[in-house]
């Protein structure tokens, strides 16, 4: 019996154990059997991790039983091992497992503790089935499977309105991009005869140059399947179109958005072009889509974070940012930086969540920054950790010298962009220059948090912070935070506890050294040996970008930390000045571009419209006008004629009738069987 | 195993037991309390022992095979043969039926107005149901098809809710426009081919240009019976008036019927006119999809909005079958009877509130999730398969029957595919307004949770709507022998054609 199995189905009968059995078990049972579940899974993804890369372990691949198989639409529940499903394991159960840990503090006062580790390691469960796919069908599985345990998880706090329509708007969104994926297997197994990845890839490179007709006008059908397939990715990592859930997904509880909405869902988009890659490497104007999209993305949400107050915002429309780096480094074909940079943003961006996570916990669930102000000294270590990760983001670092997570990654994802411009791959060029103006925002808006957070004077008013609660239950204990009064201008925060400070400093580990130490294996030299044909490497004369690529995001990312300086940290005010002068320039930005104005007015509006329409006018007036209705009034005026044979029912008629027809059946039937016409 | 006419006592067990009801009335005098009981316990017996032995033909069956099993054919009347069989698409359909009936039954027992009237019915109904499906001679099965109309007419008249007689006449009338047609259809095949035998006249080759007509005439029956848009108006109408059982076997097992008639008989009698037709069946498949789920949305009763639900989960029905091909006749299958679970559930989840509260109204519900924790996480189960979530039954027979019309037509495929976004839309908004929030209405301030009976209705369902989307090929495998016969007869006249 091969242990691979385990990785994905312990979280899965931990979800269902903690699910059904709650009442029987109790909260600490289920918060234990849940996070032990995962810290199974953890240990033996490592495992998997080290083996592959260090002890000459095999990719391999190991199948279950028939999920569906109808006339070679074929797929097999199976657990697919090779470097890129390992990279994946290994971040998603880290995190979730690192996750669940915070939660058993960050959770303490909730009265449905046990449906909320449920939920979350029903969420691992599908991810990791997601990730260990071996065909379209169980990565479809996995994928809605992750898009409703995020539902769920949005809307946990289900007496929340807002909350309830930010999981409806998640998921729906979400499946406009799924609309886009199943099509996408539609036409992948309409050309290819096959949903196996392995089969499809093989049959897309022996006839590239297939076309599908789309009634009259053809296109290459790997151009075809590549962009559908992306379209799904856009959903599901919330790319510019459709990104618009991702923010309101905020509405969640806060260690849901590191693990789901920031380390691993969102991912999953980059993680399927990556898996992808032999696909969109023969597809250059799909791959040009993935560029343009993901660096609009990079830019666009650098954009509106600069003009968020609500804390957990910032950090989400950062990871919609991030997003973009990795989608415009695998669309320019540096699929390894693409999946560099999910990894180490996997830790980096989970920190800051989490740390985010500690200061609202630490407030009393304020997130309005506005109220924030001279939480460091009250919270030392969560500050020492939001510094290290936004150190992380920003991609702090000295070219040939030594950085910080992001360093590595994210400045590979420029330089990739950069060659691809060179190399006149589609998007390369703009990916580059919206992947160095992203990168000033980045550090522009990272060191607002910090500094509107961490420094600075108390602006928020103490008690009145339950107000803010961002749930109903999880009202903290009063005179929990009275004693922290007497530091001049210190919020009167309290520092979180271990259980949730620890998880913290694993990912800052995570978030200094996962560049520097795995660099030489996801981007450099042992690139090749790593991967092991996981996905696209491209191979060709390796150009040294010119210098100033190299240490043009150095540059934009120390003046990002000055202008941020120069405005949150030493002129106090000078924001919202500057916010006031540019008022429609603000607005546009604080109100995210008006996508969810327009969103609403044309398919929300939209299709309650139609269907007002259809129901009131269709139904209504014209098919029942036209049909009973209006045989009934007919048949009403007959029956003025036909009263005296009137008996009130209905349905004596109707079996009058019905007697009749068949009466008549067996008459014509008894002629027909003798032979002659009647 | 034991030879014996198990089809036959499959189908006329019921109604032996609704007999025995009838007599036993007649006995009795006088209602009273006790006697309710009785029936109730009788009926539940009979319709499990119709259950077991619908099961001791499915060990008996050979699913491998693609021809009729337990075939009994006897001369009756006119030349007419008594001719019974099933395959596996049948037989499916059978015990889809069986295993629903006796969950009815139970779902049934709040019933207080006339209750042995109302047994009565039930187990007629479920002969008749069983009948359709095990015909395997023309004018048996039209008899049976028609039968079934007269039993649920009367239940929604009868039992149903204030407009009860609307709804049942609007019912009663668009079934019986289709009826008449497909009469005078059947008349003209059997003075064309000389048989009834369904089997021979599968085998017949009727005239390209007569069988345009047939196939319109048996379209016009098995559209309104789907229902297609545009004669679906009848369903949300029988539904909102049909006690709750009712409204289960209705969408569980009646509108299968039309499917079953375009698999038995449109597309292996009427193959050429089939592919005539497929582009008028896929555009009303399309449109059935994108229009009931934008009307199902904008609903403000329960059971209205899960009725044009199955308006549009019918389409996917259609498309698969005129699809053609082995995805699409398989998911199309497969939808039927993942269909019959998800909203018989749905159904029965909306009767759990409604016996509670009488009531069928959105807007009077709210924040049941409080009060009803477990309802809550049954109705979520429920609502996300019919979102079509894979790893429940509502996802393959969905993905199935798109992968089938996309390799026919790929822009039928993306219309239909439209469905998945708008289900989502109209289910989780339901789901929102019923059971999220908070209680609001001082009058759900005491409901009460599931209770034993509802627990023992509802465990089967659950049960089976996870194995069969998780574990599909339980039920493909059954079926593709058949499917495969029918989708083989059917391509090898396409392939032929223009």
């Amino acid at each position: 019996m091969p242990y691979e199995p385990i990785i994905v189905l312990a979280p899965l009968a931990a979800a269902f154990i903690a699910g059904l059995f709650q009442k029987q078990i109790g909260d600490r049972a289920a918060m234990a059997i849940t996070t032990g579940s995962v810290a199974i899974a953890f240990m033996l993804s490592l495992y998997v991790f080290a083996e592959l890369t260090w002890f000459g372990g095999a990719p391999r691949l190991i199948e279950l039983f028939p999920f569906i198989d109808v006339g070679g639409f074929t797929s097999t529940w199976s657990v697919r091992i090779d470097t890129l499903s390992a990279v994946m394991l290994v971040v998603v159960t880290s995190v979730s497992f690192l996750v669940h840990l915070y939660s058993v503090g960050y959770m303490a006062e909730d009265p449905h503790r046990a449906r909320f580790f449920a939920y979350l390691s029903f969420f691992t469960f599908s991810m990791l089935a997601l990730v260990t796919a071996n065909d379209f069908l169980q990565m479809f599985f996995g994928w809605e499977g992750v898009g409703v345990a995020s539902y769920l998880l949005i809307g946990f706090w289900f007496d929340k309105r807002s909350a309830n329509d930010a999981a409806i708007k998640a998921f729906v969104t979400n499946r406009v991009g799924d609309f886009g994926f199943a099509l996408g297997i539609m036409a992948a197994f309409f050309c290819y005869g096959s949903i196996r990845f392995d089969d499809v890839f093989h049959a897309a490179a022996q006839s590239p140059g297939m076309m599908i007709g789309l009634d009259g006008f053809q296109v290459r059908a790997v151009e075809a399947i590549s962009v559908l397939l992306f379209i799904g990715a856009m959903g599901k990592s919330a790319q510019f179109f459709l990104h618009v859930w991702l923010p309101d997904a905020m509405e969640g509880p806060t260690p849901v958005s590191a693990l789901i909405h920031a380390a691993t869902m969102v991912t999953a988009g980059v993680f399927m072009v990556c898996r992808c890659s032999e696909l969109f490497e023969l597809a250059p104007y799909a791959a040009g889509m993935v560029t343009i999209i993901g660096a609009v993305t990079a830019f666009f949400a650098a954009t509106v974070g600069m003009a968020q107050n609500d804390i957990k915002r910032v950090v989400a429309y950062s990871t919609c940012s991030q997003l973009g780096y990795m989608f415009f480094a695998a669309g320019v074909g540096a699929y390894g930086v693409a999946m560099f940079h999910l990894f180490t943003h996997a830790f980096f961006k989970a920190l800051l969540f989490l740390g985010a996570g500690s200061v609202i916990h630490g407030l009393h669930h304020e997130q309005d920054m506005r109220n924030m102000g001279g939480v460091r000294k009250p919270m030392p270590t969560t500050y020492a950790m939001m510094v290290i990760g936004t150190l992380a983001l920003i991609g702090f670092g000295v070219p040939g010298v030594f950085g910080f997570a992001g360093f590595y990654s994210k400045d590979a994802a420029i330089e990739a962009a950069y060659a691809a411009g060179e190399a006149g791959r589609i998007g390369g060029e703009l990916a580059f220059w919206a992947g160095v103006i992203a990168a000033l925002l980045t550090s522009f808006y990272s060191w607002r948090l910090i500094f509107m957070t961490f420094e600075g004077e108390y602006r928020g008013t103490a008690h009145d912070a339950h107000a803010h609660d961002d749930h109903a239950h999880a009202a903290a204990p009063a005179g929990h935070h009275a004693d922290h009064h007497d530091a001049e201008g210190a919020a009167p925060a309290h520092e979180s506890p271990w259980v949730m400070l620890a998880p913290l400093l694993v990912l800052a580990t995570g978030a200094v050294f996962a560049g520097f130490a795995f660099a030489p294996y996801f981007i450099g030299e042992s690139a090749d040996t790593f991967w092991r044909g996981a996905l696209h490497i491209a191979h060709g004369e390796h150009h040294h970008p010119p210098a100033w690529v190299v240490w043009a995001p150095l540059a934009v990312t120390v003046l990002g930390f000055v202008l941020a300086v120069f405005i949150y940290l030493l002129n106090q005010g000078l924001g919202a000045r500057i916010a006031a002068a540019t008022k429609p320039l603000h607005a546009f930005l604080a109100h995210k571009w008006y996508f969810d104005e327009l969103y609403d007015a044309v398919f929300v509006k939209g299709a309650r419209a139609l269907g007002d329409l259809f129901w009131k006018g269709g139904d209504q007036r014209v098919i029942d006008g036209l049909g009973p209705d209006g045989v009934s009034a007919a048949a009403r005026f007959s029956s003025r004629q036909l009263r005296r044979a009137q008996t009130g029912y209905v349905y004596h008629y109707g079996f009058l009738m019905l007697v009749a027809a068949i009466g008549f059946g067996g008459y014509a039937i008894w002629v027909g069987m003798q032979g002659g016409a009647p | 195993m034991i030879d014996a006419p198990w089809l036959s006592i499959l189908i006329f067990l019921p109604a032996a037991g609704a007999a025995l009801l009838v007599a036993s009335r007649s006995g009795l005098s006088g209602a009273n309390p006790g006697f309710d009981r009785g029936v109730k316990i009788m009926s539940l017996v009979v319709t499990i022992a119709t259950f077991i032995i619908s099961l001791i033909v499915l060990a008996g069956f050979d699913p491998s095979s693609a021809g009729y099993q337990f075939i009994e054919r006897t001369p009756w009347a006119f030349g007419v043969d008594y001719h019974l069989g099933v395959d596996g698409l049948s037989l499916a359909l059978i015990v889809l039926t069986t295993a629903l009936m006796p969950l009815c039954i139970l779902a049934s027992w709040t019933i207080e107005k006339q209750v042995a009237s109302y047994m009565t019915l039930f187990l007629l109904l479920e002969t008749l149901m069983i009948g359709v499906f095990a015909a395997l001679d023309l004018v048996v099965f039209y008899i049976f098809f028609e039968g079934g109309l007269i039993p649920m007419f009367i239940l929604i008249g009868v039992w149903g809710g204030a407009r009860r007689v609307y709804a049942a006449f609007k019912f009663f009338l668009y079934t019986l426009l289709g009826s008449v047609l497909m009469l005078v259809a059947i008349v003209a095949m059997i003075l064309i081919a000389g048989t009834t035998s369904i089997p021979d006249l599968a085998a017949y080759s009727f005239d390209p240009a007569v069988q345009l007509w047939l196939w319109l005439a048996f379209f016009a029956s098995f559209a309104v019976k789907m229902p297609m848009w545009p004669v679906h108006t009848w369903l949300p109408d029988a539904h909102v008036e049909a006690p709750t059982a009712a409204s289960v076997i209705l969408a569980a097992i009646l509108l299968k019927m039309g499917g079953y008639g375009f698999l038995r008989f449109s597309l292996p009698m009427f193959p050429d006119a089939s592919v005539y037709f497929t582009p008028l069946v896929f555009a009303l498949s399309v449109v059935a999809i994108v229009y009931a789920s934008l009307v199902a949305f904008r609903q403000t009763d329960i059971k209205k909005l899960i009725a044009y639900s199955s308006v549009a989960h019918m389409g996917f029905v259609t498309m698969g079958i005129f699809a053609g091909n082995a995805q699409g006749v398989q998911g199309a299958i497969f939808q039927m009877i993942s269909h019959g679970v998800i909203s018989a559930a749905l159904f029965l989840c909306v009767g759990v509130v409604y016996d509670r509260m009488h009531t069928r109204e959105i807007a009077f519900y709210g924040g049941l999730v409080n009060r009803m924790p477990v309802y809550a996480a049954v109705f979520m189960l429920f609502t996300l398969g019919n979102v079509g979530l894979p790893g429940l039954s509502g996802f393959p027979g969905e993905i199935l029957t798109m992968v089938g019309a996309f390799s026919v037509n790929a822009w039928v495929a993306a219309g239909a595919c439209l469905g998945m976004i708008l289900s989502a839309v109209y289910g989780l908004t339901l789901y929102r307004k019923v059971a999220f929030g908070v209680i609001e209405n001082p009058k759900l301030a005491a409901i009460t949770d599931l209770n034993g009976r509802e627990w023992v209705i509802f465990t089967p369902l659950i049960i089976a709507a996870l194995v069969l989307g998780l574990a599909p090929g339980v039920a493909l495998d059954f079926t593709r022998a058949s499917s495969d016969a029918i989708v083989a007869g059917y391509q090898a006249v396409r392939g032929a054609a223009p």
